[in-house]
């Protein structure tokens, strides 16, 4: 299934990559490709975790408006990180290796997205109108005590958050990369290994069942998966909310009805497009100040509020 | 032979099935009737797993429902749920290759192709096999569904009210169609006289509980339309087969 527009959109992206890498650069290239490689790797990892994460999420919810991000998981992220920080210190938490940050942060959030996430799906999967308000109220929640504690703490500490709390694609933790990775490699591991099986639950409960699924594990599996490229994206690049919508509602107008074997890598083509052609765009050639989180979080609303009406009037 | 014993089922405060005890027989058509509430689709989706079992036991041969793995159970019964109407940008041979998902989980082989290119020519689907579905008649669409349901290849058949929304030319087809397939065949009916016309076997639940079991002839009596669907109905016999005034 679509095999062409997949090398076009590749071809797309090595043209990005390229522009990327060389544009504007001044000084030795010993110098420049390393420095922006790093940056570009972090890119990559962020296009392969965000829709993903946001496909598997659709896939296993039955619908197209909803992603991990507007269900409040960034958000939840940004929070367990500043409750760490409120418990134990700056100093202590600084003082933690980054390996241990990280896998402190994702084993929190994944455990905290099981009880959360798990008990709504399993509730209220029929209810799209429940899951948007849940997921809103979610995110307002978290970010509400996420505001609250960091004004608990000192500002010494504040500093620590708050390089986690925004979304930045100028300034990426690249001492994060190689863990990162790692997880990231291993979630989307599975999640490739879960493709065939995922064709078989967008069917349904039912439907799935009787061909000898098991949708309430496949939740779970899929939670935890989403829960550690939340996580991955999120220390990363900090907290996108309507990147993943905007890529996946394109992929799904890219490669209409795909199985999952092709929506899947159209999806994340069209993401690393986005990131590394909007930043290369934005930063090297409209030499912009405007963060590109902000431009996609606009685009990205845009189809939102379309994908909400274009669902009411149905 | 699938075997329910004691099986009880609440929603909420409500008990949907009391106390069930009933023995399907393996081969034919079995039809479940019964006023709306009286717990037939319950039944039914209890029977594959659809919902979780509360207390008592439910065998299909010799699985045990709950205990077996779900895609092993998968290969011995199918099910058609009520609304099954989820991926409607599917097309019609793709919905029935996923019948074979049981067997390859995803890797389809030559004999799972040869499968589901048999199964459209029987299910007449030749021509509409690259259609959507959502671009098909609602008797299309069940036919297809129905197909998909037959490429599982299962030795039971399960539907719950197939015939909803169909006219006359669809429903006596589909009737007659599954009624070909030679598996073991459960099917929730509406219509009395579409039950009579068809089934071996009728079973008639009221209140979540099994009030008759038997054939058409022993079970659409004046009497049992009365007791169970509290109408006064006048039922004439045609060919051995009773068939309800209405």
């Amino acid at each position: 299934m679509y095999p062409r527009r997949l090398i076009g959109l590749a071809a797309v992206l090595a043209i990005c990559v390229a522009g990327y890498m060389t544009l504007g650069a001044q000084g030795s290239w010993g110098f420049v490709l390393p420095f922006r490689g790093a940056k570009l790797a972090a890119l990559l990892l962020v296009a392969l975790a965000v829709p993903t994460s946001t496909v598997l999420f659709q896939t296993i919810t039955q619908n197209r408006i909803l992603t991990p991000s507007i269900m409040g998981f960034d958000a939840l992220y940004v929070l367990i990180l500043t409750a760490l920080i409120f418990v134990l210190g700056g100093q202590e938490y600084v003082r933690l290796p980054v390996i241990g940050q990280f896998v402190l942060n994702v084993g929190l959030l994944m455990g905290a997205a099981l009880v959360l996430f798990g008990t709504l799906l399993s509730q209220a999967r029929q209810d799209i109108m429940r899951m948007i308000l849940t997921g809103i109220i979610f995110g307002v929640l978290f970010r509400a005590v996420t505001g609250f504690l960091q004004r608990m703490i000192d500002p010494n500490e504040y500093a620590v958050v708050q390089v986690n709390s925004y979304a930045r694609f100028g300034r990426i933790e690249t001492d994060l990369l190689l863990i990162a990775a790692v997880l990231a490699g291993i979630a989307l591991a599975f999640a490739w290994r879960m493709r065939h099986r995922l064709d078989v639950l967008e069917l349904g409960h039912d439907t799935a069942t009787n061909l000898g699924e098991t949708p309430q594990r496949a939740t779970l599996q899929v939670l935890v998966i989403v829960a550690a490229l939340v996580s991955v994206s999120t220390a990363l690049v900090g907290p996108i909310v309507f990147l993943g919508l905007l890529v996946v509602s394109l992929a799904h107008q890219v490669t209409p009805a795909a199985r999952h074997a092709v929506l899947l890598p159209c999806a994340v083509l069209i993401c690393a497009i986005t990131l590394i052609g909007g930043q290369t765009v934005l930063e090297r050639v409209l030499a912009l100040s405007t963060p590109l989180s902000v431009v996609i979080d606009l685009l990205g609303g845009a189809v939102f509020l379309g994908l909400l009406l274009k669902g009411m009037s149905r | 032979m699938i075997k329910v014993s004691h099986v009880t089922h609440r929603i909420g405060g409500a008990t949907i099935l009391s106390d069930v005890s009933v023995e399907l027989a393996a081969g034919g058509v079995t039809a479940l009737i019964g006023p709306n509430g009286a717990g037939k689709s319950t039944l039914l989706s209890l029977i594959a797993r659809l919902i979780p079992l509360q207390s008592g036991s439910i065998t299909v041969d010799d699985l045990t429902i709950g205990a077996c793995p779900s895609d092993v159970l998968a290969r011995k019964l199918a099910i058609l749920p009520q609304s099954a109407d989820a991926a409607p940008r599917l097309t019609v041979r793709d919905l029935v290759s996923f019948g074979r998902y049981p067997y390859h989980k995803g890797r389809g082989t030559e004999e799972d192709a040869q499968i589901v290119a048999q199964t459209l020519h029987r299910f007449g689907l030749n021509d509409l096999a690259g259609r959507q579905l959502d671009t098909l008649s609602g008797g299309q669409r069940q036919r297809a569904q129905v197909a998909m349901i037959h490429a599982q290849s299962t030795d039971y058949v399960l539907l719950d009210e197939p015939l909803n929304n169909l006219d006359i030319a669809a429903s006596r087809s589909l009737m007659r169609m599954l009624r070909a397939l030679g598996r073991t065949v459960v099917i929730v009916l509406h219509d009395i006289n579409y039950a009579s016309s068809y089934a071996d076997q009728i079973v008639a639940m009221k209140d979540g509980r099994i009030h008759a079991v038997g054939t058409p002839a022993d079970v659409v009596t004046e009497d049992l339309l009365a007791d169970v669907f509290g109408t006064r109905a006048t039922v004439h016999q045609i060919d051995g087969r009773p068939l309800v005034q209405v």
